[in-house]
C-alpha cells in the first residue's frame, strides 16, 4: 500500500489516484514530416525502466489535479512530485511545490 | 540418460526405496558457441528450446536463465487454459496452444495434470449478456468450442453459487475445453524433455548484454562469459524492456505487478474455473485443495514481485459475491508477477531490429495457456527465418502499421 504525497493535498491513500503512465513524452512534428516510425514510438514505445521512472498521476478522488513524480519502479518509492510542464528535479535538488511546501517524497507503508 | 517415467518405473523405485530416480535434466557446463540461444527459462522460453531441438534438429542450444527455471510467471500464474478469444488470428492461435497442451502430457512424458474441467464467463447485467452471446458465436464460427447458458443454467451447473447476489447472475459462457494444468510441471515436463534431447539448460546466469556486429546478434555476454550464436531468441516477459534495451531496442510494452492468492486447502467444492469480469472474480480450485484467485494489475509500473493490498481486498470482494460461503476462509500466501502489457493484449512474436535476434513478449496476464504454442511459432522463426503462419500477424511491425489485434477491447478478458 502506497501513501503518496500529492502536491496540492499532502499525503494521501493510493486508492485515491490514478497513475497517468510516462510523462514528458513529446509529439513529434510537424505531422507532415513525421515517419510511421517515429509515430509508432510516440504512440506505443516506453521507457519501462527497472528503477527511476518519470510518470504522470492523477488525484482522482481529490483535488482531481495531474502532477508530475518521480518514482522507483521496484521499491515503489516515490522520490519527488513537482508539477506538469516542469522538468524533474535532480536528486538532491530540492523540489518545489508550492501549494504544500515540504510535501516532498512520499512512502511506501 | 533419462529414464522414461512410467507405472512400471514407479513400481520399481517403489521397491528399490525410492533410490534409483535421477535428476530430471543435466546441468551442464556452459560452452561458448551454441547454434541458438534462447534466454529465459520460464515456460516459453522452456517449449523454444525444447522444439528447436524437437521439430527443427537444432540440439546444439542453449537455455539461459537468470535465476530457476519457471520461478517467474510460470510459477506465479493461475494455470487457466482457454482459448476463448475473438479475433480469428487469436483464436487460431490459442485454439492451437490448448490442442498441444492436450497432448502434452504424453508428448514429454511427464504429467502436467491438465484438467479440462471448464472455463465459466458470467454475464452480470444486459450488456455482459450481449457480450457473452457475442463471445459464444464469435469462439463457435472461430471453430472453438462454446456454450452460452443462461442463468437457471449457470446455476445448474456450478453448485453453491450465491442464490442471491447483488449483482445477479443472468447467462454465461462455458469454453468445456477449457481447464487448468499444473504451471510447475509444464515448465519441469519441458526442461526434461529438453534436456534428454540436449539443449543445454544454464540457471542462475545473468545476460549481461548483447554482441552485435553491424546490425546482426552474435551472442550474447553472460555472468558464465561469453556464449556465441548467430540467432538468440528471448522470451522474459516482464523483463522484456530492460532486456531489449541492452540490444539498442524499444519496445511498446509496460511492466506491471499482477496478484494472485491462494486460500488455505479445502474439500473439493469448486470443480470448473470462473471468470466473473463485473466482479473482479477469477477462481478456480487446485487439485490441493486451495482456491487461486487472480486479482487485477496493478496499473503502475512495477518490477517488484509483490502485489498491493487494494486489489486484494477487490478480489476477495469479488469471490465473496459469488460465493459468500467463503467468508470465513483464510488466504494462504499471496504473491505477484511482472507481466508485459501491450496496447492491444496481443503477443509480439518473431525478428527485431537486430539480425538473429528474436522475441516473444507481450503476454500480458495471458502467457500460460499460450506456452506451448508461443514456444513452436519463437521455435520456428528461429530456425527458419520465417514467421510461423499462426504468429503472421504478432509480429513488431504491426505497432508501425497499424495493424493491431485489439483483444483488450474485443474478448473482454481482462488483460
Amino acid at each position: 500500500m502506497l501513501l503518496i504525497d500529492c502536491p496540492f493535498c499532502g499525503p494521501r491513500a493510493e486508492i485515491e489516484f490514478r497513475c497517468g503512465g510516462e510523462s514528458h513524452i513529446q509529439r513529434p512534428g510537424p505531422h507532415t514530416e513525421v515517419s510511421d516510425a517515429e509515430w509508432a514510438d510516440y504512440l506505443y514505445n516506453r521507457e519501462n525502466p527497472k528503477g527511476e521512472h518519470r510518470e504522470r498521476w492523477f488525484h482522482a478522488a481529490g483535488c482531481r489535479r495531474w502532477f508530475n513524480a518521480a518514482r522507483d519502479t521496484v521499491t515503489h518509492r516515490f522520490r519527488v512530485t513537482y508539477k506538469m510542464g516542469e522538468a524533474c528535479p535532480e536528486a538532491g535538488e530540492s523540489a518545489v511545490s508550492e501549494a504544500a511546501p515540504g510535501a516532498v517524497a512520499g512512502g511506501v507503508i | 540418460m533419462t529414464r522414461r517415467y512410467s507405472a512400471l518405473s514407479l513400481l520399481r523405485e517403489g521397491l528399490n526405496g525410492q533410490r534409483g530416480w535421477e535428476p530430471a535434466w543435466r546441468d551442464p557446463a556452459p560452452k561458448t558457441r551454441y547454434d541458438a540461444i534462447v534466454i529465459g527459462g520460464g515456460g516459453h522460453g522452456l517449449a523454444t528450446a525444447y522444439y528447436l531441438a524437437k521439430n527443427h534438429g537444432l540440439t546444439n542450444v542453449a537455455l539461459i536463465e537468470r535465476g530457476w527455471i519457471g520461478g517467474g510467471n510460470t510459477g506465479r500464474n493461475t494455470t487457466i487454459i482457454r482459448s476463448n478469444y475473438f479475433f480469428p488470428e487469436s483464436a487460431a492461435f490459442y485454439e492451437f496452444s490448448v490442442q498441444l497442451y492436450e497432448k502434452l502430457s504424453d508428448e514429454l512424458n511427464y504429467n502436467i495434470m491438465f484438467s479440462q474441467r471448464g472455463m465459466w464467463t458470467l454475464a452480470h447485467d444486459r450488456h455482459g449478456l450481449e457480450m457473452a452471446r457475442r463471445s459464444a458465436n464469435a469462439m463457435l464460427l472461430n471453430g472453438i468450442d462454446a456454450e452460452f447458458h443462461d442463468g437457471p443454467s449457470v446455476y445448474a451447473h456450478i453448485p453453491g453459487l450465491n442464490p442471491d447476489p447483488r449483482f445477479p447472475i443472468l447467462g454465461g459462457v462455458n469454453q468445456p475445453r477449457g481447464g487448468s494444468a499444473r504451471h510447475d510441471a509444464v515448465a519441469w515436463g519441458y526442461a526434461r524433455a529438453a534436456s534428454a534431447l540436449g539443449v543445454d539448460i544454464i540457471q542462475n546466469c545473468e545476460v549481461q548484454d548483447f554482441l552485435i556486429e553491424g546490425g546482426q546478434v552474435r551472442g550474447v555476454e553472460t555472468s558464465h562469459g561469453t556464449m556465441r550464436s548467430d540467432r538468440v531468441g528471448m522470451a522474459v516477459a516482464g523483463h522484456s524492456s530492460v532486456l531489449a534495451a541492452k540490444a539498442g531496442l524499444r519496445l511498446p510494452v509496460s511492466s506491471y505487478a499482477l496478484q494472485a492468492f491462494v486460500s488455505e486447502p479445502v474439500k473439493p467444492c469448486l470443480d470448473t474455473v470462473i471468470l466473473s469480469p463485473a466482479t473482479g472474480t477469477y477462481l478456480s480450485q487446485s487439485d490441493k485443495g486451495e482456491l487461486v484467485l487472480g486479482a487485477g494489475l496493478d496499473l503502475y509500473l512495477s518490477y517488484a514481485q509483490r502485489g498491493n493490498l487494494p486489489w486484494m481486498e477487490r478480489a476477495a470482494a469479488g469471490v465473496l459475491e459469488l460465493f459468500p460461503q467463503f467468508s470465513r476462509m483464510r488466504f494462504l500466501r499471496q504473491w505477484a508477477g511482472i507481466v508485459d502489457v501491450v496496447h492491444d493484449s496481443t503477443p509480439i512474436i518473431g525478428p527485431t531490429a537486430v539480425g538473429g535476434l528474436y522475441i516473444n513478449c507481450g503476454w500480458g496476464t495471458g502467457g500460460f495457456k499460450a506456452i506451448p504454442a508461443g514456444g513452436w511459432c519463437l521455435a520456428h522463426v528461429m530456425a527458419t527465418g520465417r514467421s510461423h503462419p499462426l504468429a503472421d500477424a504478432f509480429g513488431i511491425e504491426r505497432f508501425t502499421t497499424g495493424a493491431l489485434i485489439d483483444e483488450a477491447s474485443a474478448s473482454g478478458i481482462a488483460h
